[in-house]
C-alpha cells in the first residue's frame, strides 16, 4: 500500500490520527448499516418473489379469459364494453423510509364506480369473469408495484454501501495506518538524528576544553 | 403529487386493464413504449404497468428509471404468457445486493 503524499511533520500526523478515528468509526457504523440493510432486503426479496407468482398467475388468467370472451361474442363489442370504464383508480402516494432511504408507499386510495361499465345484455359471461378477476387481482398488482420498487431502490443501495465499505477497508484505512507509520519513524529518526548530532557537538566542546 | 396508474402494451393485451380504472396507452414497438415511459414519468404516474414483451426491449430505459421513488415501472405477463422478465428482475436485484443468488437458485434447481 502506498502511503500518502504529506509533510512528516508533527501536525500531520495529528491530523491523520483523527482522520483514521473518523475512518474506522464510519467503516464500523457502514458495516452494520450493509447488514441490516441485506437483512430487510431478503425478506422483501422473498415477499417480491411470492407476490409476483400470484400476480402473474392470476392475471395471466384473468386475461385469458378476457381473451375467451373476445372469442365468444365480436370482439370488437367487447372492447367497446370496457371503452369506456366507469370505474377510476386514485392512489395514496407517501415516502416511507428504510435504514435512511426514502421508498415510495403506495396504496389505493379510492376506487369508485360501478365495477361492471356495460350492459348484461350485450356480452358474454366470460367477461364478467374476468372483471372480477382483475379486479381482485389489481390490488395485489399495486402492492407488487410498492414491493418491487423498494427491492430496486434497496438493491441500489446497498450496491453503493458496499463499495463505500470497501474503499474504506481496503483503501483509505491501510492507507492512512501506513502513512501514520512512516510520519511517526520520520520523526523518530529526526530526533535520534538531533541527539547525535548533540552528543557529537558535547564531545567537541570537551575536547577543546 | 402522483396518484395515477398507467398501462403501456399492445392494444390486444391491455385494453382489459381498463375495467380496473387504469389509464391505458397503445405502444406497437419499443420505440413508442421508450417515449411512453419517458412521458408518463414526468407525468403524474405512481405505477405503470408494462407488458414483459415490450420491457424486454426497452430494459435500459427501464434501468435508469429504477433509482427514482417515482414511477415504479412493474413488468407484467400478458394472456398468453410470461417470458420470465418480471422473475429476471428479481434475481438481478439480488445478485447486485448479494453478489450471488443465493435466495431462489436451490429452487429452480
Amino acid at each position: 500500500m502506498s502511503i500518502m503524499n504529506v509533510n512528516p511533520t508533527r501536525m500531520e500526523l495529528k491530523r491523520l490520527q483523527g482522520r483514521l478515528k473518523t475512518a474506522s468509526r464510519g467503516y464500523k457504523l457502514l458495516k452494520d448499516k450493509t447488514d441490516e440493510m441485506i437483512r430487510k432486503f431478503i425478506v422483501l426479496a422473498r415477499q417480491n418473489k411470492l407476490l409476483r407468482e400470484e400476480v402473474e398467475t392470476q392475471l395471466a388468467d384473468a386475461l385469458q379469459s378476457y381473451a375467451l370472451a373476445r372469442t365468444f361474442s365480436d370482439s370488437r363489442a367487447i372492447d367497446e364494453a370496457v371503452m369506456m370504464p366507469s370505474r377510476s383508480v386514485t392512489l395514496q402516494c407517501g415516502r416511507s423510509s428504510i435504514m435512511g432511504i426514502n421508498v415510495p408507499s403506495i396504496e389505493i386510495a379510492e376506487s369508485h364506480g360501478d365495477v361492471y361499465p356495460y350492459g348484461f345484455l350485450t356480452v358474454p359471461e366470460q367477461l364478467d369473469n374476468s372483471v372480477n378477476r382483475l379486479n381482485a387481482v389489481f390490488s395485489k398488482m399495486v402492492y407488487l408495484a410498492q414491493v418491487e420498487k423498494t427491492c430496486n431502490m434497496l438493491a441500489d443501495e446497498i450496491e453503493k454501501n458496499k463499495r463505500r465499505v470497501n474503499a474504506l477497508e481496503n483503501i483509505m484505512i491501510p492507507q492512512m495506518q501506513e502513512t501514520i507509520k512512516y510520519i511517526k519513524m520520520k520523526l523518530d529518526e529526526d530526533e535520534r538524528s538531533s541527539t547525535v548530532r548533540l552528543m557529537k557537538v558535547k564531545d567537541m566542546l570537551a575536547q577543546k576544553q | 403529487m402522483y396518484n395515477k396508474v398507467g398501462v403501456i402494451g399492445d392494444k390486444d393485451s391491455v385494453t382489459a386493464l381498463k375495467v380496473v380504472g387504469a389509464e391505458i396507452f397503445n405502444a406497437d414497438n419499443a420505440e413508442q413504449a421508450r417515449e411512453l415511459v419517458k412521458k408518463l414519468s414526468h407525468d403524474k404516474f405512481a405505477v405503470v404497468f408494462i407488458t414483459e414483451q415490450l420491457a424486454v426491449q426497452i430494459a435500459d430505459t427501464l434501468n435508469k428509471a429504477k433509482s427514482q421513488p417515482f414511477p415504479a415501472i412493474v413488468p407484467i405477463p400478458t394472456s398468453f404468457n410470461s417470458n420470465g422478465f418480471g422473475m429476471d428482475g428479481i434475481k438481478k436485484d439480488v445478485e447486485k445486493a448479494l453478489g450471488t443468488d443465493i435466495l431462489f437458485n436451490e429452487e429452480d434447481k
